[in-house]
């Protein structure tokens, strides 16, 4: 194809992908580097039902005409990266020098949002991410294999748990781990300890986390597997068959070889959507024990009456740049891959 | 030319006396529009200004929502406003105030305000900002028949009784968990700790400055009863809040409850929970500290403001039609939905905490400008003391010191 051709072809997407995906990514680096205006504080008396107090109020007029002058805000720089909401630089410099240990530092740097939310996400993906690609292919050859009349039914009942909406599925299982529900009364029964709760203790909550992204998204890989199995050429499996190949050397070195680019494919997906885990955290009520770089970005921006764009806006930057990192690798391997064929 | 004098003299009579009988509504043909949270007494309020007004109204719409404080700021920013009034409490009406997005009442009062008592009166620096019609608290419930059980004289009033009540009651093998509180991450549990810091008699913010000064004696102290306290919470209590404590306190798995004023009425109603609970159900003030009288809780009251970005006349029109709905016969038709701080009120059992805490001296929800931040860190870092990973001391610098980031940001420090 010429190249002015794939150009026209391609262009209307690219003229999308630059409205609605670069212009909001620079837009919201820019956010990034500011910061609100100096709030114009008064003292003030406060009298309500209860008596009359002292306190503070915002002097609206004045802060006003200042955001009328720069309506960004104030220019700020990579301040708020560097701050403790986010890569703490200077928290961690001082931990490092006032820590006469290794794990005592690792302690003192888990007491910061963004890595504390940081080593919940990365955990969740790569804990998450080959369980799904596993289970998925085990649960694509066994439906496979399965009887003509089966599949159907079999197939739906897979894709379950991917069409159950992720905050009421994970609501359900909210309700199913609690004291009185089934699995946690059941789980106080085994273990003959009446106070054992998943919600309460920080181990649990992450593998309760873990099982649930596993069972959500397990469907997914399922299901692309499931239609790659279907185009394994006959030709070849009856060739290794001749060949004494027993069934699972078929499946190691026929079948595998086959699907490994959707393998590639999967992974690359499984990978963006675990890093940016949520749903599941708000549902089970897990910030106690388990925070991830999406909810941090919701909590600058909902929990307060004082959204702080600047922190979600570094936060989502953040985001952006790790899921580039845990990409990288992937993409480079596809590169090559293209690469070696083209030559080829 | 008779006639005419005659029809027109008729009119203005009939309109003379159908004004003394109905209610004033000021302006006819206006558009009343209220955004408002989602509580019986809220509706209660919001119904009587409907039946009142509405047909005087152009149109007359209500939001109810709990969410109500997550999108107020946006929907009254624009100008016109989405909303000619929002119903507020002591911390949204800040938020709303440090936007500027309500104004002042002090005209409207004088022409409608003739019923409203001067307690009802919110005023800032002399002006009204809003119109109060309820109060609620946090205040102490308590099981007599399990507190009876387990030996306990009298019912407890202050945190150390507290604890050793619910010593009693665990070491008597009648319940291991005997307590509720709302300690849900974030607002909830943070708001725990301001009522025990109240009560240990800390302030929140340095004198006339936006710097915290939490991270002091009164505030280890006050960690310290919450530890005490939670000891005895059920295993859950970081995920819960109203309304799960007020189930388990229906359920009867709990004896000693550090529950909202407002869930008095639904605890103690026919509803949702046996007669052996709801009878013995006592509702009673606030903790204070051993010789302290601070009762531990934050007052609250809940008020209706007017929009800024309204044009006169609808803003007139949604003051009249909602002060027209708090009369002493609403008050009565509804009298257990709420501590009214309107004539008429009759307090009831359910209203006996409340009262209790308010005439105990207890403070009212700090109304500072930057206090939603410093509740919001809070609520995040006193987790990890809680769940045993982190000392006091820790814990609240860990406070002021997300507190410090994010009042940077937001142009407070």
């Amino acid at each position: 194809m010429k190249h002015s051709t794939f150009l026209l072809f391609t262009l209307p997407s690219l003229s999308v992908m630059f409205l609605f995906i670069a212009i909001p990514i620079v837009s919201v680096f820019i956010q990034s580097l500011h910061i609100e205006h100096k709030q114009v504080i008064i003292v003030s008396e406060n009298c309500d039902p209860f008596g009359c107090e002292t306190t503070t109020s915002v002097d609206t007029e004045a802060s006003t005409k200042l955001k009328e002058k720069a309506p960004l805000g104030k220019f700020n720089g990579f301040k708020t990266y560097s701050n403790r909401m986010h890569f703490a630089f200077d928290e961690i410099g001082e931990a490092w020098n006032s820590s006469d240990s290794f794990i005592a530092f690792v302690k003192k740097i888990y007491n910061y949002p963004l890595y504390r939310a940081l080593s919940f996400t990365l955990t969740y993906t790569f804990v998450v991410t080959p369980f799904v690609l596993f289970l998925g292919f085990l649960v694509a050859l066994g439906v496979n294999n399965l009887p003509k009349l089966l599949k159907g039914p079999t197939i739906f009942a897979s894709l379950l748990p991917m069409i159950v909406t992720p905050l009421v599925g994970s609501l359900i299982l909210f309700w199913m781990v609690d004291g009185d529900g089934v699995i946690g009364a059941t789980l106080q029964k085994i273990f003959n300890d009446n106070s054992l709760s998943l919600k309460a203790s920080p181990v649990l909550t992450w593998v309760m986390l873990m099982v649930y992204g596993i069972w959500h998204l397990m469907p997914f890989s399922f299901i692309v597997f499931y239609a790659g199995l279907q185009t394994v050429p006959h030709e070849t499996i009856e060739a290794a068959t001749i060949d004494g190949a027993s069934k699972f050397q078929r499946t190691r070195h026929v079948v595998i070889p086959h699907l490994m680019p959707l393998a590639i494919f999967i992974t690359l997906i499984l990978l963006m959507d675990n890093f940016r885990v949520f749903e599941p955290i708000i549902s089970f009520r897990a910030e106690a024990h388990a925070t991830s770089i999406s909810w941090l970005i919701w909590n600058h921006l909902r929990e307060s009456a004082y959204p702080l764009y600047n922190a979600a806006g570094a936060t989502s930057m953040i985001t952006i740049f790790c899921v580039g990192i845990l990409l990288l690798p992937v993409l480079i391997r596809t590169w090559r891959d293209f690469n070696e064929k083209n030559k080829g | 030319m008779f006639l005419k004098k005659l029809i027109l003299g008729g009119l203005t009579a009939l309109f003379f006396s159908s004004s003394l009988f109905a209610a004033d509504c000021g302006p006819n043909g206006q558009s009343i529009r209220i955004l408002a949270s989602d509580f019986p007494a809220i509706h209660a309020i919001a119904n009587s200004a409907e039946s009142n007004c509405a047909g005087s109204a152009s149109e007359f719409t209500r939001n109810h929502t709990t969410e109500a404080r997550q999108i107020m700021n946006a929907a009254q920013t624009p100008d016109p406003a989405e909303y000619t009034s929002v119903i507020v409490a002591n911390s949204t009406l800040v938020q709303l105030m440090n936007d500027g997005l309500v104004r002042p009442l002090n005209d409207l009062v004088e022409k409608y305000g003739g019923n409203l008592k001067s307690n009802q009166l919110i005023t800032i620096d002399g002006k009204i900002m809003a119109i109060a019609f309820m109060a609620n608290s946090q205040h102490m419930y308590y099981r007599t028949d399990i507190l009876d059980k387990a030996g306990v004289d009298g019912m407890p009033a202050t945190y150390d009784e507290i604890i050793s009540a619910a010593e009693k009651i665990r070491s008597a093998g009648i319940m291991e968990h005997p307590l509720v509180m709302n300690l849900k991450v974030g607002w909830n549990v943070g708001e725990v700790f301001n009522t025990i810091y109240l009560a240990h008699g800390g302030e929140f913010f340095k004198q006339g400055s936006a710097e915290a000064s939490i991270n002091n004696a009164k505030g280890i102290a006050a960690l310290e009863t919450m530890k005490a306290l939670v000891e005895y919470a059920h295993p859950d209590h970081l995920t819960q809040a109203s309304d799960d404590t007020q189930g388990l306190w229906e359920a009867g798995q709990a004896a000693i409850g550090f529950m909202w004023g407002s869930r008095g009425g639904v605890i103690l109603d026919n509803e949702g929970s046996s007669a052996e609970v709801t009878s013995n159900t006592v509702l009673s003030a606030a903790p204070t500290v051993t010789g302290g009288s601070i009762p531990g809780a934050t007052l609250w009251w809940d008020g209706i403001t007017i929009a800024t970005n309204v044009s006169d006349s609808e803003a007139e029109a949604t003051f009249a039609a909602l002060v027209s709905g708090m009369t002493s016969e609403m008050v009565a038709a509804n009298n257990d939905d709420a501590i009214w701080l309107i004539d008429g009120f009759k307090p009831g059992p359910a209203a006996a905490g409340v009262s209790a805490t308010a005439q105990g001296g207890a403070k009212s929800y700090p109304m500072f400008a930057q206090m939603g931040l410093l509740h919001n860190a809070l609520g995040a870092e006193l987790v990890d003391f809680l769940k045993g990973s982190e000392s006091a001391e820790q814990a609240l610098s860990d406070v002021e010191a997300v507190y410090e980031t994010a009042a940077k940001d937001a142009g407070y420090l």
